[in-house]
């Protein structure tokens, strides 16, 4: 009697590579996020896309994490809601322990890094770049993770388009100790200019304030814009042949 | 049917620069604080340097969280040691171990590019060199990272390593003073950050001698 056993796994057979991420569908775009004199102060738009399609215009990409942070995403949305999954998990079972104990954000991103890194050793990533900010015991915190795994706090921190056009403007104009309403139009001078030049950004907005006393997010809302700028309307003037 | 091609890789470099140089009874380990991806910069203010053990620091640069992976594993096989041991880890026993970890990965590897520094068993300063598959030897001066090629022929013009064909073998240690290898290691990194784009910010420098561990730090261009 003969019996052919089959050993399949992801490296040899070759239709097991649909369980395995390849490329994002519906998409979210930069999350931007300063410390303020409060806390942290983190805004995100509410676009989902997939592909050059603007499918979802109220997609929320930031949550509330446990008593103390608030994680924002940009990239897979599926993956961010995956991820939110994990962290209910998290939480809750910390919240079981019942010994007055709660994660702070540096222990929530530490979580997301082994997280991340791990997918990523698997080949199988969760496609997103997260921005974990929070307070506790007066002490702020802002965090990043990529899709891979690569993390680092800063003072503040931006995914995807918002590193290169948004920390740029935050370098030269962040400083300690901004008030919540400079912080706000700090946030707001990137996320117009993240409008006016990244194809995947939407006028729709919200920020999301976190300070030991919890977070409150914005109802959504749009910025105002000009397009009458002569550099909007003569583009090439000065540079003949470009575009 | 053509089987479709992933299009993200699980690594990248995240740049900087990383010396160590070892000394008659002391041994200096710097770092830039920049972390890079692609042409950006992440931030400015990140720590390459790792102390494994009392006479032991690593300093790695590459893909940063592989690095960090790699810290954790033998920061951990570190505590078992000494719960094991009752004794802390000597460097070139460390040396091995972290030979050991990089191998053990062979077919997957840590991108990290390490050098690691400290005091053997005679208080005598010394430097290990790596590739990021556990290759290593121990020299009296070395430098890893995207600075490295800047770095090195200068170090081998000021510090004249004896070649390791020598019969006896001749010492690598430099006999330069401890403030003359800082300075020379300060040297080092203003000289890489003007013309490798991912090295700058800000140097630190980590000094072991028989009194212990201190640091020191120093502003690097930031352009």
């Amino acid at each position: 009697m003969s019996e052919s056993v089959q050993v399949t796994n992801n490296l040899t057979n070759p239709e097991a590579s649909s369980q395995r991420t390849l490329y994002p569908y519906v998409t979210g775009t930069s999350v931007v996020a300063i410390k303020y004199k409060d806390g942290i102060l983190m805004a995100a738009d509410m676009g989902g896309s997939y592909g050059s399609t603007l499918r979802y215009k109220s997609v929320e990409r930031m949550k509330s994490v446990g008593k103390h942070s608030v994680l924002g995403a940009s990239g897979e949305i599926s993956d961010f809601q995956e991820i939110l999954r994990y962290l209910d998990e998290l939480i809750l079972h910390d919240n079981m322990w019942d010994d007055g104990n709660s994660l702070g954000p540096k222990e929530v991103h530490n979580y997301l890094t082994r997280l991340m890194y791990n997918r990523r050793n698997k080949f199988n990533p969760l496609w997103n770049s997260l921005v974990l900010g929070g307070v506790k015991n007066g002490q702020k915190y802002l965090g990043s993770v990529s899709m891979i795994g690569v993390h680092f706090e800063d003072n503040h921190v931006a995914t995807g388009f918002g590193n290169h056009l948004a920390r740029p403007i935050l370098r030269d104009e962040w400083k300690e100790d901004l008030s919540f309403e400079e912080g706000v139009k700090l946030l707001e001078k990137c996320m117009r200019v993240l409008l006016y030049r990244d194809r995947s950004a939407v006028n729709k907005l919200q920020i999301a304030k976190l300070t030991e006393e919890g977070m409150t997010i914005s109802q959504p809302y749009s910025l105002k814009t000009f397009w009458g700028y002569g550099a909007f309307q003569n583009p090439t003037v000065g540079a003949e042949g470009s575009w | 049917m053509v089987k479709e091609q992933a299009n993200w890789s699980p690594y990248d470099n995240n740049g900087g620069t990383v010396v160590a140089i070892a000394g008659a009874d002391y041994c200096v380990i710097a770092s830039d604080t920049r972390m890079s991806t692609g042409y950006s910069i992440l931030t400015r203010d990140y720590s390459k340097i790792c102390k494994l053990a009392d006479k032991s620091v690593m300093a790695s640069s590459g893909f940063q969280a592989d690095v960090r992976a790699l810290q954790k594993v033998l920061a951990a096989r570190h505590l078992t040691y000494q719960h094991q041991h009752n004794k802390q880890m000597s460097c070139p026993a460390m040396a091995q171990l972290l030979s050991n970890t990089l191998y053990y990965k062979r077919f997957f590897p840590y991108y990290a590019f390490n050098v690691l520094g400290g005091l053997d068993n005679e208080g005598k300063g010394c430097v290990y060199t790596y590739d990021a598959v556990g290759s290593y030897e121990r020299v009296g001066y070395s430098s890893q990272g995207s600075g490295a090629t800047l770095i090195t022929p200068f170090l081998d013009n000021q510090l004249k390593s004896p070649s390791p064909l020598l019969l006896p073998a001749k010492d690598a240690v430099t006999p330069l003073s401890e403030t003359e290898a800082i300075d020379l290691v300060k040297t080092c990194f203003a000289s890489a950050t003007e013309r490798d784009i991912y090295t700058g910010d800000r140097l630190e420098v980590v000094i072991l001698n028989a009194n212990g561990l201190r640091r020191e730090y120093m502003e690097l261009r930031k352009d």
